[in-house]
């Protein structure tokens, strides 16, 4: 049970990481900045958000099948496939949530840091410390996102036990086997780790302040 | 025969080994979750045991069965290290057909021979089967229980309009219900008694208790939900409601040697008395019957 609960957190911690890692500078180049077809970025990145977990990992499956492009790796059914399956869908939240932070911080705070003599590297960090509460939140949701979805670790872990089951694949089996009283506790903790990790990540994002709760909508209106 | 490297290790040493420059992001993402997470899939270093891929049906893992076979064949054969993957069935012969999977454990004895004669797979062997029986509201308004047939049953129960429960969800237990309408000359049955729900067996065995139905179930199911429904068994017993289960090592398999070992001892004499064992202690009867070995019938 630690275990499964170990993977689960592992993995999805992981997948959201590699989601920031690719969501958050996309996010930052859409909401920021002024190119063609950037509304259809917009709407594309925000399609991803209905992206269904078992598509994204069939589109997986099919890649790292040994029969599909990338079978010489000899991923399919492990953890790191479930990694990329849930980066997958983590990243447009991410992006998503990122372009609307954003985007939602008014320019003049890197106009004043550029007329300050900042450098633009400097202004756009500035930028993106006064957008802070909103990344926090694109985290969090790119976080909440993974961790609860079934449909794609089914398919590319293949929930085996001891390798690649986590709570969400866990909780399908037992309801399967008619063990509704265990599913439910699995979900309940699920529900209490996904409690954890926010809470842990609020005090990240607030950090030092001595109200947290009134702070974002006291000080910052616009987060 | 194992000289296969660490699929894990492998991965890491192609990929750091792939420097290519303007890597498309997905080719970056699937380098980044190969090289970060060695860890998570790999315990630790030494020989490990050659990975050994078994896609089954969710009844055999639903069941516990596997459960108890799997840790056996894990004595027997310690140099392969198995992995199950619990499917559908037409998802496990998707998986073999494209070496996903290196040896298959099924119930659906066409798509069965089909795979074989097609050459994905290298042969089907008998392993066990389990039995569907039809089971009804204990005042038998059609009157099914009065023949041993289950096509002469299901023929009362369409003639008299009997409320019926039909899981409509295209599994093995659908299809069989369906080659049974047909083997009883009612096809396609229509009308307001017969109800497609859509759902699992223990959905619909819920469903067929409030509609005082009847309903096709696996002896299993029905068995670890008896307490809850307030159904009786109609016909048990017909040979046509057997459910066999077959073994095939697949052609071409990733670990052949691994498929085949263990299509060998699943049909031998452990894993047979294993699998005519199972289920006594909590259910007192068991949930399959060894298929392999003529003598451990009985």
């Amino acid at each position: 049970m630690l275990e499964i609960l170990w993977r689960s957190l592992a993995v999805s911690g992981t997948a959201v990481l590699l989601g920031v890692l690719v969501g958050l500078p996309v996010g930052v180049a859409v909401g920021l900045g002024r190119f063609r077809g950037r509304q259809l970025a917009v709407a594309l990145i925000h399609t991803g958000f209905a992206l269904p977990p078992v598509v994204v990992g069939l589109l997986v499956y099919m890649v790292l099948s040994r029969a599909g492009p990338a079978g010489h790796l000899e991923l399919l059914f492990s953890a790191p496939a479930m990694v990329l399956a849930q980066t997958l869908l983590a990243a447009p939240y991410v992006a998503g949530i990122t372009l609307a932070a954003v985007q939602s911080v008014p320019t003049d705070v890197r106009l004043q840091a550029r007329a300050l003599g900042a450098s633009s590297g400097r202004a756009l960090w500035a930028h993106l410390r006064e957008a802070r509460l909103g990344l926090g939140a694109a985290v969090v949701a790119g976080f909440g996102a993974v961790i609860s979805e079934v449909g794609a670790v089914m398919l590319v872990g293949g929930n085996i036990r001891g390798e690649t089951r986590v709570l969400t694949t866990a909780i399908v089996l037992e309801t399967r086997r008619g063990n509704f009283a265990l599913a439910l506790a699995l979900g309940f903790l699920l529900l209490a780790i996904a409690f954890a990790v926010n809470l842990a990540l609020t005090r990240i994002q607030q950090g030092g302040r001595h109200q947290p709760w009134a702070a974002a909508s006291s000080e910052r209106p616009w987060a | 025969m194992s000289h296969r490297i660490d699929p894990c290790r492998r991965a890491v040493a192609r990929e750091s080994g792939t420097g290519r420059a303007g890597a498309r992001p997905r080719r970056t993402l699937l380098r980044a979750a190969a090289l970060a997470l060695p860890l998570l899939a790999c315990g630790g270093g030494g020989q490990p045991p050659t990975e050994l891929i078994l896609a089954s049906t969710t009844s055999t893992e639903d069941s516990g069965l596997l459960d108890v076979l799997l840790p056996a064949f894990a004595r027997a054969h310690p140099e392969h290290r198995l992995k199950l993957v619990a499917v559908g069935t037409g998802q496990a012969l998707t998986l073999g057909e494209r070496g996903d999977a290196d040896v298959l454990l099924v119930h659906a004895a066409a798509a069965e021979a089909a795979f074989v004669a097609a050459g994905h797979g290298l042969e089907r062997r008998p392993v066990m089967h389990n039995e569907f029986v039809l089971l009804g509201p204990p005042e038998d308004p059609a009157r099914a229980a009065s023949t041993p047939h289950v096509a002469a049953a299901l023929a009362r129960v369409a003639a008299a309009e009997a409320p019926f429960v039909s899981r409509g969800d295209d599994s093995g237990t659908h299809k069989k219900e369906l080659e049974l309408w047909m083997a009883a000359g009612v096809e396609p049955p229509a009308g307001g008694w017969y109800l497609e729900v859509g759902q699992g067996m223990a959905d619909a065995l819920s469903v067929a208790t409030e509609r005082a139905a009847y309903v096709l179930a696996d002896r299993a199911t029905f068995l670890s939900m008896r307490g809850l429904l307030d159904l009786v068994i109609v016909v048990e017993g017909d040979e046509r409601l057997f459910n066999p289960y077959g073994v095939i090592p697949v052609a071409g398999a990733r670990n052949a040697a691994g498929a085949r070992a263990f299509a060998d001892w699943i049909t031998g004499a452990e894993a047979q008395r294993l699998i005519g064992d199972f289920g006594v202690a909590r259910w007192g009867a068991p949930l399959f019957v060894p298929d392999a070995l003529p003598t451990t019938a009985g």
